[in-house]
């Protein structure tokens, strides 16, 4: 069953057109990758989907989550079915937290808002959320301050923000890529296992084609806003139709330590 | 806590140290005054030996520490000591002055935070539009106002042109009889509201451009709040720090157009009180002056380091 | 060593930095002011149409454009033109020494706390800060209490009160300039302390020194009319606008346009300062784009 889909969708920033046209469909409980260098347009598209566009920037086309159109709509609708609905977890850790504030009231925050919890509830669940995403002492982390934690610690806090309402689609931001290498295989296997727990969608944006293909099994790729080549992952990296894809992938081995075999080295 | 603790005690230390220091040199440079007492007292006409004996009585003879201990010791347990030309007592007479400086600074205050908070958060969300634009040049022109004439304006429009508030002066009896002292206190606390709240809107409209642009702003939207929610709940308390420390520097710079407000109003402040004993030459009464208005400038900078710390538990006390 | 090229690029600097000033509208507004001010102290040194203390009873209170006064006269029958020429003179004098002495004493203060070993560099600091509790205007007073009221008592106090506001200033940027890796190498290549400052430290505060200036001679603006107001500035004959405001109060329900005349004086003046810093901030900001340092590099290469 369709949950999202894209049709057309296209962004001007300043006159520049920065997503030109891009088409996308996922399933309930489906994975999509959208791989792209920087300033193909693959973060811009993320953005939109949940409605956090830039000021500056104007979207048109068609953005349907469950049948809904979702563009053009209010702040105010928007914001009932972000966090509960659709969520995002975005690149940076270090700056995407609320400094001034407790890593508890962080977490409640979500739940407060969409699902009425009282302030009390709302903290037990903060501390479950934390237990959920693999975080030592959930308790004492919970009471914690963003500046006490490391950068994949905060990351995994900003996965559970995402996730504390069950979203249907959850969509990934480079999730991995300001982290360090040896957390990143940590966290993309904690993203797979609670989306499959949870049933959730998944829209993962990364440069890194091989980064995507250990958690999705189809992908698009866009270069200057425009989707070149998409379908089975598997397909893409063995033969590759485009110099920019093919580029992309010589990218990403070249940087990987998960050995995506050489298409010309598997033995046929 | 312990860490909070312990930097409320170490930064109260600091503070006894300031107000020590600034106490003492407030007393060395004073002493230093041409002027003598002793004549004035006596007149043109005393003789050397009844000069020596008045500082003797006054214990201007003795040495300078000696003196200093005397009055500061006085100072710790509320007795600021006698004005040697009337013999009123400098506490009392602090006291009745500070009942119309006091409000007229509080007063001040109140209305240039109530104004300028919410004009700054509306021109740091409006910053494109015509409304941004014109409250930031408003601002502007806020600042560069000399207090002293705003007040000479508004007297004109209010007090003399249409007769609405009084011009001047302040009722005979004080508080005896509110409404009147609260309407001769109108104009004066607009007076000193108007460029201490534009300096305070400026800040407030930085601060809060500063906080619109985050990243965790964006995450709070992530997770449902509205830009209202999100910019209420998670931004102000962000913005705070910057505006709370202006705020305190801000006071400081109050009390001092305080002074000149007095002037041009014609209360029986604080600040007037100090125009006319200086005049006098009037050491005792100026000691004291001069040490509350420090003091109070200097007991606010520590109030505004603490809020600082309780904002934003990342500074201080850790190392 | 190679003094041709770094000259060339000075002078490449200040060039690209005017025309950004000029460029912005903050920065071209505060430059017309400020020119303003200048112009008419200039003037006022060489004439005004009026004697500005010539007392005339007769012609008092004449009203703007009659009897051959363009502002007309006050109280006293004074032109009122020539005296708001004049005040711009006293104005502009106060405003650059006072300026001057806090610069003196700003980077005197910042120096030395930069300079203290670390164990010694608290106490400094913690001086600063009570001394910063001691307004411009307190300090005034306690000048005028012991000198009586004049010219230099209001010239001394501004400038100790806000020196010690630029000692803040320049204490961060030395502290900031001094860990740059540059600064560092230099040190370690044997770079003494005396040379490290003049070559190294002064030129890089100096964009962030200059703007803090043009806002200390806007604070100093106000300060000279609030203090001559209340007596404790310039003294009778010297023309003041703030003295002006204080002449004039009593006659306010008579002429207000009187007291109107100093009060935009020292207003435009004011604000022509604080734009003229705010412009200055943004030609000087290496983060923006087009700013000045980015012309200046591109000059200086051709």
């Amino acid at each position: 069953m369709t949950l999202l889909e894209v049709a057309g969708l296209t962004v001007r920033i300043g006159g520049r057109t920065v997503v030109d046209g891009v088409d996308l469909d996922l399933d309930t409980g489906g994975r999509l990758g959208l791989i792209g260098a920087s300033g193909s347009g693959k973060s811009l598209t993320a953005l939109a989907v949940i409605g956090l566009l830039p000021d500056a920037a104007e979207a048109a086309g068609s953005i349907r989550l469950d049948g809904e159109e979702l563009l053009g709509r209010s702040d105010r609708a928007l914001s009932r079915l972000r966090g509960d609905r659709l969520a995002m977890v975005f690149q940076e850790p270090l700056t995407a937290l609320n400094p001034l504030m407790r890593i508890g009231r962080q977490l409640s925050e979500p739940a407060r808002l969409h699902d009425g919890l009282s302030r009390r509830r709302a903290a037990a669940r903060a501390v479950e959320l934390a237990a959920m995403v693999g975080l030592p002492d959930p308790e004492r982390v919970v009471n914690s301050w963003p500046h006490q934690l490391s950068g994949g610690q905060r990351q995994r806090v900003g996965l559970a923000m995402a996730l504390a309402c069950r979203p249907a689609l959850l969509i990934a931001d480079e999730p991995t890529t300001a982290l360090d290498v040896t957390v990143q295989a940590d966290m993309l296997r904690l993203i797979d296992d609670l989306v499959v727990q949870q049933g959730t969608a998944l829209l993962f944006i990364s440069h890194d084609l091989a980064v995507v293909s250990q958690i999705c099994r189809d992908g698009a790729v866009l270069n200057h806003g425009r989707v070149v080549e998409r379908g089975p992952l598997d397909a893409i990296l063995r033969a590759p139709s485009g110099p920019y894809t093919r580029e992309l992938l010589a990218a990403a081995r070249a940087t990987s330590w998960d050995a995506t075999p050489d298409p010309d080295e598997v033995a046929t | 806590m312990n860490i909070l603790v312990l930097f409320l005690l170490r930064r109260l230390v600091l503070l006894i140290g300031a107000l020590a220091v600034a106490s003492l040199l407030i007393f060395l440079v004073l002493r230093l005054l041409p002027g003598d007492v002793a004549q004035t007292i006596g007149g043109i006409q005393a003789s050397p030996a009844q000069l020596a004996q008045i500082r003797r009585e006054l214990g201007l003879d003795r040495p300078l520490l000696a003196q200093y201990w005397t009055w500061i010791s006085g100072v710790v347990t509320g007795d600021l000591g006698y004005s040697p030309l009337d013999g009123a007592s400098v506490s009392s007479q602090l006291a009745s002055k500070l009942a119309v400086t006091g409000p007229l600074a509080l007063g001040a205050v109140l209305l240039a935070v109530l104004g300028a908070v919410p004009l700054g958060v509306l021109a740091a969300v409006r910053r494109r539009g015509r409304v941004g634009t014109a409250v930031s040049a408003l601002s502007q022109l806020g600042i560069a106002l000399p207090t002293l004439w705003v007040g000479l304006l508004l007297v004109t429009v209010f007090a003399v042109e249409t007769r609405l508030l009084p011009a001047e002066g302040f009722p005979v009896d004080g508080w005896a009889s509110p409404g009147q002292a609260l309407r001769s206190l109108v104009l004066p606390c607009v007076t000193l509201a108007l460029p201490e709240g534009a300096v305070l809107l400026r800040f407030v409209r930085s601060a809060v451009l500063d906080v619109l642009d985050q990243d965790w702003l964006r995450t709070a939207r992530a997770k449902g709040r509205t830009r209202t929610g999100a910019l209420l709940h998670h931004g102000l308390r962000n913005a705070a720090p910057p505006v709370v420390s202006v705020l305190g520097l801000e006071l400081a710079t109050l009390i001092v157009g305080a002074v000149i407000v007095e002037q041009v109003f014609n209360l029986p402040g604080v600040g007037a009180m100090l125009i006319t004993d200086v005049g006098e030459r009037d050491l005792a009464m100026v000691q004291g002056e001069v040490l509350v208005i420090t003091a109070a400038i200097l007991v606010i900078g520590f109030a505004v380091d603490v809020a600082h710390r309780l904002i934003d538990p990342r500074l201080g006390g850790r190392e | 060593m190679n003094a041709r090229p770094r000259r060339r690029r000075r002078v490449a600097t200040l060039r690209a930095t005017g025309r950004a000033l000029w460029r912005s509208r903050t920065g071209r507004l505060g430059l017309i002011l400020t020119g303003l001010l200048v112009l008419a102290a200039l003037v006022s040194a060489f004439w005004t149409p009026y004697d500005p203390t010539l007392v005339d009873p007769v012609q008092q209170w004449l009203l703007p454009l009659s009897g051959g006064h363009l502002l007309g006269t006050d109280n006293l029958g004074r032109d009122e033109l020539s005296q708001l020429l004049a005040g711009a003179g006293t104005t502009l004098e106060v405003a650059l020494l006072a300026t001057a002495i806090a610069t003196v004493v700003g980077l005197a203060l910042a120096l030395a706390a930069a300079a203290t070993p670390r164990w010694a560099g608290s106490p400094v600091e913690r001086l600063i800060d009570v001394l910063v509790a001691f307004p411009v205007l307190l300090i005034a007073i306690i000048l005028a209490a012991v000198y009586g009221g004049s010219t230099w008592t209001a010239v001394t106090a501004i400038g100790l009160g806000s020196g010690v506001a630029v000692a803040r200033v320049a204490r961060a940027e030395i502290t900031r300039v001094l860990g740059t890796d540059y600064v560092v190498a230099a040190h370690v290549a044997g770079s003494g302390t005396g040379r490290t400052i003049r070559r190294h430290v002064l030129p890089n505060i100096l964009p962030t020194l200059i703007v803090q200036l043009s806002l200390v001679m806007a604070v100093a603006v106000l300060a000279e009319a609030g203090l001559s107001y209340l007596g404790f500035g310039t003294q009778p004959p010297t023309v003041s606008w703030g003295r002006m405001l204080q002449e004039q109060q009593n006659y306010i329900a008579i002429r207000p346009l009187l007291v109107i005349w100093p009060g935009i004086a020292v207003a435009l003046a004011v604000l022509g300062f604080n734009l003229l810093g705010d412009g200055l901030r943004e030609a000087t900001d290496p983060r923006l784009r087009g700013s000045a340092a980015v012309e200046a590099a591109v000059e200086a290469e051709q």
